[in-house]
């Protein structure tokens, strides 16, 4: 049983340790225009970036990118979230956020949209939730039914992030309302300039996050705009929602080892009614839950994307590893806002910031309701 | 012109050191390791040195428990070419250290030893004017800025009252200060190669050191802790506090 990272992820992390502290900490509450990086910072991450050999980190080599598997991923995701610098959602150190859905797609459509948001010119959306159907996707009423060549598709997606400035949209409709999630849901390419594409309602979020309303009406498409056969969108889609499942599992650590050390910092520099907080006991409790709950999570990230690197079904544990992450990584910046007082309320310092998007995170990408329905059909199969 | 530089892995300077319970010296078990800042600003202008051309190869050496091989293995991710790891249990003294670097560099021939001035856990200040003298060669200490020029080395030293410019003859040993240079940070694709660089290992023994202690710790102590200040009503009464209380005026 091997406990410790491999020699190079040490290192790794120890660069972007450094990194974070000296060029984007100092910097982290400059760098958004609501959550969306200004354009001199994402000009200027994009080069560190690339000069710190990360760039494409996570693509496959095939398709020009590093391959470093997931654990990788992760470190630099842990790492990076020690900092509020970037965006919580799609806020990639990396490089563009590539959907691995489009790395399925057929070799014509790759050259159409894969290479072109690996370059940097086009954006892509994910569609998924609708208004009546959001942790149940299964339900969902978007229909695209087939005519001749085409597809037609109608329907309403709800909350989708970046649809404003996406260029194509990774779309699931239904194509068999009777089958539901098994075997009923498809996934479509489709670009957001396609007549009868509208962008409806855009929504206020407490994290400054806008997402979008989408209106299907009569859309015509031809066929080759199904991804894989009828009926695999959702485990397709599934694919992609896996790897984003550590990377909220991993982020989740870094927002809690920077909330610990600011607490702690604070505790100790902080006297009332004579002492430090950091001598009673009260605080000292909130510290010593932190870290033990960051250090297990921390554990559960690490194994399942070890598991995913070694091609083993490390479904479950990402499961685990989402559920426990989101809701530890909650529970330590609300602590770390308890510590700071009415000062962690400010917008001087970080902390409401993380606060705000960890609680978010218990929602978003699988509710931790969800991941707990879903965790608990699993132990009930394990058992007798 | 081969380049050795000589390396320290000591407590990382962003964690605060604790003085062990029975005064025996500094806390170092589940205390978080790295190189000493000086030495990585001397692996960064060796680097440098390569780059430009004027060095062929840039050698590491540490010595130190197993897990030095880690610091050595941050040096090659900066960019080093190899490393040697001398393998040693417990602290070194500054003039075993300047042996052991003495035999190595006998062993190398390098034109030139890079150093830290001084290394942040015992902050000597000594191990790179031992190795001068006894190689014999000249040294330049504290180097705020260092050109290469044929056999000779100019070197621009930081001492107490401002810039020294001075000329040496290489070889030389030569300490680095802190305005030297800016460390980079290893790359993704460095750290990858540092993994296939060789590191030899060579025992104290075959270098002829004996790293017995000449000096005896008695004990280690926590410096005392400050006393509050005071607020003083007027200039007078500053002068008054400065000249009777405080003494310094
Ligand atoms: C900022 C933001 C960005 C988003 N971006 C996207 C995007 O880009 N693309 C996209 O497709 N979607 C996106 N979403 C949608 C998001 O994924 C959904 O909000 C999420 O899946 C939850 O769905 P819902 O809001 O419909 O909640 P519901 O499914 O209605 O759930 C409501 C509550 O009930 C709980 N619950 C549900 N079912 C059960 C059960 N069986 N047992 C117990 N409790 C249950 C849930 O955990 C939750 O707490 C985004 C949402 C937000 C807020």
């Amino acid at each position: 049983m091997e406990y410790e990272l491999p020699e190079e992820l040490r290192l790794l992390k120890e660069t972007l340790r450094r990194y974070v502290n000296e060029v984007m900490i100092p910097i982290e509450r400059e760098t958004c225009e609501g959550v969306k990086l200004k354009s001199e910072y994402k000009k200027k991450f994009d080069e560190d970036s690339k000069r710190l050999g990360l760039w494409l980190l996570d693509v496959p080599e095939e398709f020009g990118g590093q391959g470093m598997g997931v654990l990788a991923t992760c470190i630099v995701t842990e790492e990076m979230a020690r900092s509020i610098a970037l965006p919580t959602r799609g806020g990639y150190f990396t490089g563009p956020n590539v959907r691995s859905i489009l790395y399925e797609l057929d070799d014509e459509m790759k050259e159409q949209y894969l290479y072109p948001v690996i370059r940097g010119e086009k954006k892509a959306c994910f569609g998924q939730t609708e208004p009546d159907a959001g942790s149940d996707p299964g339900s969902m009423r978007t229909t695209a039914v087939r005519d001749g060549d085409d597809y037609v598709i109608n329907g309403v997606k709800r909350f989708i992030t970046g649809a404003g400035e996406a260029d194509f949209i990774q779309l699931m409709a239904a194509t068999d309302r009777s089958k539901g999630s098994r075997g009923g849901i498809s996934c479509f390419i489709i670009d957001m300039n396609t007549p009868g594409v509208r962008l409806g309602a855009q929504y206020e979020t407490m994290m400054g996050d806008r997402p979008w309303e989408i209106i299907f009406e009569n859309v015509r498409v031809p066929a080759k705009r199904l991804v894989g056969k009828e009926g695999e969108g959702f485990k397709l889609g599934q694919r992609w929602l896996g790897a984003g499942r550590l990377r909220h599992g991993s982020r989740a650590l870094g927002v809690a080892e920077r909330c610990i050390e600011m607490m702690v910092s604070y505790a100790k520099q902080r006297v009332t009614f004579g002492k430090p907080l950091a001598d009673r006991q009260a605080i000292q409790w909130m510290i010593a839950d932190s870290y033990i709950e960051l250090h297990a999570a921390r554990l559960m990230v690490y194994h399942a994307a070890a598991k995913a690197d070694s091609g083993e079904d490390y479904r479950m544990e990402a499961y685990i590893a989402k559920y426990y992450s989101d809701e530890m990584a909650f529970r330590v910046a609300d602590r770390c806002l308890q510590v700071h007082g009415g000062i962690g309320l400010t917008k001087d310092l970080p902390i409401e910031h993380m606060w705000r998007q960890q609680r978010s995170t218990r929602i978003t990408e699988g509710a931790s309701e969800v991941m707990k329905m879903v965790i608990a059909r699993g132990i009930l199969r394990q058992y007798d | 012109m081969k380049v050795l530089v000589a390396i320290k892995r000591v407590i990382d300077a962003n964690v605060k050191a604790r003085v062990r319970q029975d005064g025996s010296g500094v806390e170092t078990t589940n205390v978080k390791m790295a190189m000493n800042p000086f030495c990585e600003i001397a692996v960064e202008e060796a680097v440098r040195l390569k780059e430009a051309g004027k060095a062929t190869e840039t050698v590491v050496v540490s010595a130190g428990a197993q897990q030095t091989q880690e610091t050595i293995r941050t040096a090659l991710a900066i960019g080093a070419d190899r490393g040697i790891h001398v393998p040693h249990d417990g602290a070194l003294e500054p003039l075993a250290v300047a042996k052991m670097l003495k035999a190595v560099a006998e062993r190398e021939q390098p034109g030139l030893v890079l150093l830290g001035k001084q290394a942040i856990d015992d902050d000597c200040n000594q191990t790179g004017q031992m190795l001068a003298a006894l190689l014999g060669w000249p040294q330049a200490t504290f180097a705020s800025k260092i050109e290469i020029d044929g056999d000779s080395a100019t070197v621009t030293r930081e001492v107490d009252g401002g810039l020294e410019k001075i000329a040496v003859k290489m070889p030389c040993v030569i300490t680095v200060d802190l305005r030297l240079n800016e460390p980079r940070y290893a790359s993704l694709p460095n750290i990858m190669k540092a993994k296939k660089k060789p590191i030899d290992q060579i025992a104290l023994a075959d270098l002829g050191v004996d790293p017995a202690p000449r000096l005896k710790v008695l004990k280690v102590a926590e410096p005392p802790a400050r006393g509050g200040g005071i607020k003083v009503e007027t200039a007078a009464e500053l002068v008054d506090k400065l000249k009777n209380a405080a003494g310094v005026i």
